[in-house]
């Protein structure tokens, strides 16, 4: 207690020169904008002139040149991609028959659909069982065998990739100091890039295809696992390792019996997220071509088939729920012990039952055609019919009548005109109004990032489209918290409510990002407030999640201290609650920004003038060296936002005990 | 029975915790004490040890917690790698081991038992029984018929299939011990392994392991706070106090001759008469008349013939020859609680 308050009084006059300062920078922002809107500002101040951008994109490439070309990364990328590429073929063949060695699939979708619900019955009972095996089954039954098992061939190899590099990677992190100050700022930069940046470079080092898709999609899903596996081997108890090194264990036994073993959790649920990050990945790799759910998807959004994408959206999200539920189960299922005598086959009953379900299935399905497949004519899609029942309810009058009035009130009274006005800011001031922000939160540290960092966007010559971008962001999540904190504050109110909702905000935060557009593009259609709507729903899962974990973790005596000050419950919540609370619900602030930064971009499929949408387009080109700035760009701005937000949080914890 | 040539011998033995704390050391006058030392932002795990431990010796290490037993103990092992000082066991400087060296000797030679067990969580009892015979490469069949034994011998048959968060504290401290046991070591360190036990089984151990030192002449150090334990089962006591060995002697001489205030203090409450042998009590230079005692006997057992025997001088037998005699007014005022 009295550490707080000393850093109280330490904080104090500190706290207020930086609230000065930043009322400082406002002022002057402000003048300078109403001397741009009187007409007296030169232009060179309003935007910076074309000829004093560097041509970054065009350095980057040269430098990408020299690296792929002199250097000859290609000639050994390219090698590494005969490798993957014959890996693929192997899954290709086994998942969905593609013509390759070893010649002998597809496997049986009842095959795979069985041998799911056994492993899902060894991990989670009757219900982890249906899952697993309702999953696959609804996924042939509604025709999309093909593209889902496009997709798996590819997450199955990237998945246990990641893993393993993530593993070694975590390893060398945790034994050696120097490869974690190495990896450590290159994560947190590559956990904020936008996926797209790592989309192209795949691309253009490992092919178009799925092999370009597996490279950008391992990538993407190592930083976890480093993440987890250094602190899995950090939480090692120091007696177990002790008792390793008086058993007379050489370093190599040390890790491969004792501390990997003992960071089991941890690993595993690297394992959890590195699943979750390929899946939400690989249906991303749509944007460079890859076959499969996530292409099939922007296909018939792109051709606005309503029911076929609102299928493909289920089928995505059984997957999702299906790995995340089957792998969590993993994390916390413990070894069990066998009575003494019991028989080798008891012991290995699942495994037995899994391979008696595989060679059964494999075997009814020589005999019956629809076992093995189920053909286009066969399958229960019901597009067509779900297709209309949504557009009938669309076009029914109170519906149409609410949408379209959002639709122009929103568009007309708010966001259009929030869109001018921060484009009517003059660069400079808009940098300057962002410094005080991170300096009144963060602190000269923070400030001097933002600074940086947005000095770097404007350099840049895409600061129209990054203005447009910031726009979508705050104005979405502006929105989400509107709608997200009451939700949040309710919920928190009951336990079985807070339940409930967290519940499913986490179910909802494994479903991959792409599914949050069908909704969006059902009521919306192909719009502004489409984008800014599918936005809103992804960032506010973490809000209100936050938001409940922050209200119930106040401490009990601190709200008995209020009620027995006679406190009423709105004093209560408004005066003890969200106080202290604050700190966490800043954490789920923080990461409903991030996830709006990610979104925008997968948005801009949708239409939009942002940056995603010129990150889209390079997509289609090699543009690697404007991909590159761009990504950059968008990765500048979520990092400073990022930085400041959780310092002002972590210190704001420290100033009320919070932290422990 | 005890041989003289030490098979631990530590010699000005330091441990600091703390940023760096070699060149502290290297710096550190002579007589600075436990608080000075914390006060510079240093821990003395082990201030300035040096004792020695015999080859089939049971030397029991007490003190208050955090004064230092686990870490000494681990310097013995070279858990830790000491500040200064020298250590030597078996004859060789165990700082100049190189991995491999050292390595062997723990495979071979060493065992230990853990405060809080160490047990590999995902392992069963027997695998980690088993385990550092695994590590020494034997073969599966050898490792597990001898597993096997010691699990029997710690009374946890029937649960060799158990996982060690299925076991109770005191059955996961069995494995502990089991595991120490298995590669039957010479040297033996022992962190408190008896202080998750029931006192029945703990009073069954304490003879099992009497029985296998008196067997096997193991050299144990042995920490306990337990102080009937400590009287049941040392040849030697060490007293430590913020790191440094306060006394380190036969329990009846710490008894009867406390070397330091906080040694009086600390074994104030102990029944005297259970611990003083008449061995001790015995002068070379008096001889007294009639039956002698045995010099095993304590003051305890010979209360009867304290209280109605009329000799002033009671000769003392041992190793089948007069020692000395007891002088009896002395013993009685042990007997009596005034000694
Ligand atoms: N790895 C370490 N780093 C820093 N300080 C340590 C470390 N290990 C032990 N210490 C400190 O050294 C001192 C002695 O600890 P030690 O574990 O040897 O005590 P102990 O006598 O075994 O106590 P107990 O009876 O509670 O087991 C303690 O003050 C402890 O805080
Ligand atoms: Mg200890």
């Amino acid at each position: 207690m009295t550490d707080a308050v000393a850093s109280l009084a330490e904080a104090a006059p500190r706290g207020l020169s930086r609230g000065r300062w930043a009322l400082i920078f406002v002022a002057f922002a402000v003048l300078v904008t109403l001397l741009q809107y009187a007409g007296l500002l030169p232009a060179a101040l309003h935007r910076l002139p074309e000829n004093v951008i560097p041509p970054f994109a065009i350095w980057l490439d040269a430098i990408f040149n020299f690296v792929k070309d002199d250097l000859g990364l290609l000639t050994l990328t390219r090698t590494l991609t005969e490798g993957l590429q014959w890996v693929l073929d192997v899954t290709a063949n086994l998942l969905f028959g593609k013509r390759r060695w070893p010649n002998i699939g597809p496997i049986p979708w009842t095959a795979i659909a069985a041998v799911t619900g056994v492993i899902g019955y060894s991990l989670g009972g009757w219900r982890m069982a249906l899952l697993g095996a309702g999953t696959f089954t609804w996924t042939a039954l509604i025709g999309q065998w093909d593209i889902a098992m496009q997709t798996m061939s590819v997450l199955v190899v990237a998945a246990p990739l990641a893993f393993m590099i993530g593993l070694s990677l975590g390893i060398a992190a945790w034994k050696y100091a120097w490869v974690n100050t190495a990896i450590k700022p290159i994560l947190s930069v590559l956990q904020t890039l936008p996926f797209f940046t790592y989309l192209l470079p795949a691309v253009i080092f490992f092919k178009v295809g799925p092999t370009a898709g597996a490279v950008a999609t391992t990538i993407y899903a190592i930083p976890p696992m480093i993440l987890m596996t250094t602190l899995g081997l950090q939480k090692v108890s120091p007696e177990v390792v002790e008792a390793g090194h008086m058993s007379g264990c050489t370093r190599l036994q040390l890790l491969r019996h004792v501390y990997i073993p003992s960071a089991r959790t941890e690993i595993l649920v690297g394992v959890n997220q590195v699943i979750m990050l390929c899946l939400a990945m690989v249906v991303l790799t749509a944007f460079i071509g890859m076959p499969g759910l996530g292409a099939k998807l922007l296909a018939m959004m792109g051709s606005f088939k309503l029911g076929r994408s609102f299928e493909i959206g289920v089928t995505i999200v059984l997957i999702a729920v299906m790995l995340d539920r089957m792998s969590k189960a993993w994390v916390v299922k413990q070894p069990e012990h066998f009575p003494r005598g019991t028989p080798w086959w008891r012991k290995h009953i699942m495994s037995l039952l899994a391979v008696a379900a595989f060679v059964f299935f494999c075997i009814v399905a020589q005999f019956f055609e629809l076992a093995s497949e189920i053909g286009r004519r066969q399958s229960l899609s019901m597009g067509k019919e779900i297709d209309t029942l949504i557009k009938d309810f669309l076009a029914v009058e109170w519906v149409k009548a609410t949408t379209g009035f959002l639709r122009a009130f929103l568009n007309v009274k708010v966001l259009i005109p929030f869109r001018n006005f921060l484009l009517s800011i003059p660069t400079f001031a808009l940098i300057l109004l962002i410094v005080a922000f991170a300096l009144r939160l963060g602190g000269h540290r923070q400030a001097t990032y933002a600074a940086i960092f947005f000095s770097l966007v404007a350099l840049s010559g895409w600061w129209d489209r990054a203005v447009i971008t910031l726009y979508s962001v705050i104005s979405a999540v502006t929105l989400a918290m509107l709608i997200g904190l009451p939700i949040g504050i309710l919920a928190a109110r009951s336990e079985k409510w807070s339940r409930r909702v967290l519940l499913a905000c986490d179910t909802a935060q494994t479903f991959p990002s792409f599914v949050y557009l069908i909704p969006a593009i059902m009521l919306f259609g192909i719009t502004d407030i489409a984008v800014i709507f599918s936005i809103l729903i992804f960032a506010m899962v973490p809000l209100i999640r936050y938001t409940i974990e922050g209200l119930r973790t106040v401490p009990a005596e601190m709200t008995e201290a209020a009620d027995m000050s006679g406190a009423t419950r709105l004093q209560k919540l408004w005066k003890v609650q969200l106080p202290l609370a604050l700190p966490t619900m800043a954490v789920g602030f923080n990461q409903a920004i991030m996830f709006a930064f990610f979104m925008v971009i997968i948005a801009a499929f949708i239409g939009t003038q942002d940056l995603g949408q010129e990150l889209q387009r390079t997509l289609a080109g090699t543009d690697l060296g404007k991909n590159f700035v761009l990504g950059i760009c968008v990765a500048l701005m979520a990092l400073t936002f990022d930085l400041t937000i959780l310092k002002w949080a972590s210190d704001q914890k420290k100033l009320l005990g919070l932290d422990r | 029975m005890i041989d003289p040539t030490p098979v631990i011998s530590a010699r000005n033995v330091w441990k600091l915790f703390g940023p760096n704390p070699k060149a502290y050391l290297a710096g550190l006058p002579e007589g600075h004490s436990y608080d000075t030392i914390r006060e510079d932002g240093y821990i003395a795990g082990v201030k300035d040890v040096s004792i020695e431990v015999g080859r089939g010796e049971m030397l029991v290490i007490m003190g208050l917690s955090g004064s230092g037993k686990s870490t000494l103990v681990r310097c013995f092992s070279r858990l830790h790698d000491i500040t200064g000082g020298f250590i030597e066991v078996e004859g060789q400087d165990i700082m100049s081991l190189s991995e491999k060296e050292l390595i062997e000797l723990r495979r071979n030679k060493m065992g230990m038992v853990f405060q809080s067990f160490g047990l590999l969580p995902h392992r069963t009892v027997l695998q980690n029984v088993a385990f550092p015979l695994e590590m020494r490469g034997q073969d599966r069949h050898e490792r597990r018929e001898r597993a096997l034994e010691v699990v029997k011998l710690v009374g946890l048959e029937g649960r060799e299939e158990y996982f060690p968060r299925e076991l109770s504290g005191g059955q996961q401290q069995r494995v502990g011990i089991a595991r120490s046991l298995a590669i039957e070591p010479d040297i033996w360190f022992l962190d408190e392994p008896f202080s998750a036990l029931d006192p029945l089984i703990r009073r069954e151990m304490q003879d099992e392991f009497l029985r296998l030192q008196e067997m096997l002449g193991k050299t144990i150090v042995f920490i306990t706070h337990d102080f009937d334990e400590a009287l049941r089962l040392a040849d030697r006591i060490a007293i430590m106090k913020d790191g440094a060995v306060e006394q380190c002697d036969t329990p009846d001489r710490i008894v009867l001759n406390p070397a330091t205030e906080y040694v009086r203090k600390f074994t104030e409450d102990i029944d005297k008469a259970r611990v003083v042998h008449a061995g001790v009590l015995a002068r070379a230079d008096v001889s007294g008349e009639g039956d002698p005692v045995m010099a095993s006997a304590s003051v305890h057992d010979l209360a009867k013939l304290l209280i109605e025997d009329r000799r002033a001088e009671i000769p003392v037998a041992g190793n089948g020859q007069i020692l000395g005699a007891l002088n009896r007014q002395e013993a009685l005022n042990i007997l009596v609680g005034s000694g």
